[in-house]
């Protein structure tokens, strides 16, 4: 009875009267590597939060717990108001829909022209669209990200940033409300970084995005971040906006502002 | 002494329970392919393609071993034969060997090293390059996509190929005889279609589509259970072709101990 009760009130509060993303004390570990011991972190509609931290430090895996991609060994992750670790298959693949993930490599389809990459998912999605406007979703998806001329190469023949622009164009193309970027400019150089960051703010302002962004790249994180959070040994360590952190008390979070 | 006795005991220990941990995983494996297989959506363009590449682009080498294998079949046993005078049944030995047992063995354990090898490079780097993980968040379901095709695609295109390399066999067994006789293409062709009854064609046939489910699951298993890192790709290529051309012999023995209790 109670619990009815109780679920009665969830379907209740409505999606905007809570944090697009919550995440409640997520532990995660692999065998005897605890890698995350208890994260907190909110996202409110139409931020962008950098998440920094060194490398194998858990930013990777805590995103893709977010998409439900890994199990979870404890805590909670509300997405929507909804937690995601509690759904069936059905039912997550329906928040997945709304989430657009950018992985670090961009992870195109190698075997599919850039073409098929974005149509790939869409036609799956989206069945009573017809094949031109399927073509043309393609096109402006592609335009956006300027990268027109590319839709017939193949993910073989592009270099790093057009990858993650096409990677970023794939998931634009389901219009999400949130988007997870891994990394999106480690190994480019400063330049490409630069329009990779700009465009992160550009899909941010046209789409009305939520995102998490996760990067070493400090100008990146001045850029797109409205919120920086510092994650050490497993719990998110210090949060602020950028030029708070950079004045931080603590050396080992100024060290990342070097 | 005691020590490494010790140690070698737990490493027995420690193997036979991962090769046993290993069946239940691959069993797993298998039962959602046929949990999954029954169900929509069907990714028939998908499908075709497998077949297309599975089976098509494997012919050159299946053509080649075939005719190969007709042949030094035939000239290898003729010798024997000659010795007790029964030249004359070579054409019906020589398809009874392929038809029963050869062609799809040999022919199973070629596609082992082409197609299981490729699946499990194709799907490991797949895995590896965060591409199979891309699938699934955006709602795709990629055993669906990228594994029962495979398998559908080798079960039922091997038995086709094994078929063709009988065809292909019986044309080298031909070419084979001819090299020391003279024997006209008709009155081979008869004899050998005398010789051949249902109770060869039906058990070799059957086991076929086994080899051909085992070379795309073992395939397809190692593939997408690839750990991380680079080199991992290279070792799902690698242990599936150890993996199926195992299973393939012992398929094999089972199928033969099946036809001798039933036919
Ligand atoms: N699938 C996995 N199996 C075992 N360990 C993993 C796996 N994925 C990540 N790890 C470990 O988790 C830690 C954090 O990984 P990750 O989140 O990718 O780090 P990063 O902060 O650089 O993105 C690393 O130590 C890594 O070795
Ligand atoms: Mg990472």
């Amino acid at each position: 009875m109670e619990d009815e009760i109780k679920k009665r009130n969830i379907i209740q509060k409505s999606e905007a009267d809570v944090p697009v993303i919550e995440i409640k004390n997520l532990h995660k570990s692999f065998g005897t590597n605890e890698v995350l011991k208890g994260v907190n972190l909110t996202v409110n509609k139409g931020e962008n939060l950098v998440i920094l931290g060194k490398s194998g430090s858990g930013k990777s895996i805590t995103i893709k717990c977010i998409v439900g991609l890994m199990r979870i060994d404890e805590g909670e992750i509300n997405v929507f108001g909804t937690d995601i670790t509690k759904l069936h298959i059905a039912e997550l693949n329906g928040i997945r829909v709304r989430i657009g993930f950018l992985f670090q490599n961009a992870a195109l389809y190698d075997s599919m022209s850039v073409r098929d990459n974005l149509g790939f998912t869409l036609k799956r999605h989206a069945k009573d669209l017809s094949a031109e406007e399927v073509e043309s979703q393609i096109k402006e998806i592609l335009d956006s990200v300027g990268l027109s001329e590319a839709i017939d190469k193949m993910p073989s023949e592009l270099s790093g940033g057009m990858r993650k622009r096409i990677g970023l164009a794939r998931t634009l193309i389901l219009k999400p409300e949130i988007i997870l970027y891994d990394e999106p400019t480690t190994g480019l150089d400063t330049i490409t970084s630069r329009e990779i960051s700009e465009l992160i703010i550009e899909i941010q302002k046209k789409y009305k995005t939520t995102s998490i962004i996760i990067t070493h790249d400090m100008p990146c994180a001045k850029l797109t971040g409205n919120r920086l959070m510092v994650l050490k040994e497993g719990v998110m360590h210090a949060e602020g906006t950028y030029e708070e952190l950079e004045k931080s008390e603590d050396e080992w979070v100024r060290s990342f502002f070097l | 002494m005691n020590t490494t006795l010790i140690a070698k005991k737990e490493s027995i220990t420690t193997y036979l329970k991962e090769t046993f941990n290993d069946i239940g995983k691959v069993t797993l494996f298998a039962s959602r392919f046929f949990r999954e297989v029954i169900k929509p959506p069907y990714e028939i363009k998908e499908l075709i393609k497998q077949c297309y590449i599975i089976g098509y682009k494997s012919l050159p080498l299946v053509t080649v071993t075939g005719f190969i294998m007709g042949l030094v079949l035939t000239l290898q046993s003729r010798p024997t034969l000659a010795k007790f005078g029964a030249e004359s049944w070579l054409p019906s030995m020589v398809a009874l060997s392929l038809i029963r047992e050869i062609a799809p063995v040999i022919t199973a354990l070629i596609c082992a090293g082409k197609v299981s090898s490729g699946i499990g490079a194709e799907l490991g780097s797949m895995k590896v390059t965060e591409q199979i993980d891309a699938m699934e968040v955006s709602a795709i379901n990629p055993f669906k996509y990228l594994v029962v095709t495979r398998i559908l695609a080798t079960t039922f295109m091997i038995p086709l190929l094994v078929i063709f390399a009988d065809g292909i066999g019986v044309i080298g067994g031909y070419i084979g005889i001819n090299i020391h006789g003279d024997v006209n293409l008709y009155r081979y062709l008869s004899q050998v279609l005398e010789s051949i009854t249902f109770s060869d064609i039906f058990p070799a046939t059957m086991k076929t589509f086994f080899f051909g489910f085992f070379i795309g699951m073992i395939g397809c298993y190692k593939g997408f259970n690839a750990a991380n890192g680079t080199e991992s790709v290279g070792k799902a290529a690698n242990s599936a072709v150890v993996t199926a051309s195992l299973s393939i012999f012992i398929i094999d023995m089972i199928a033969v101990q099946l036809t001798d209790l039933f036919l």
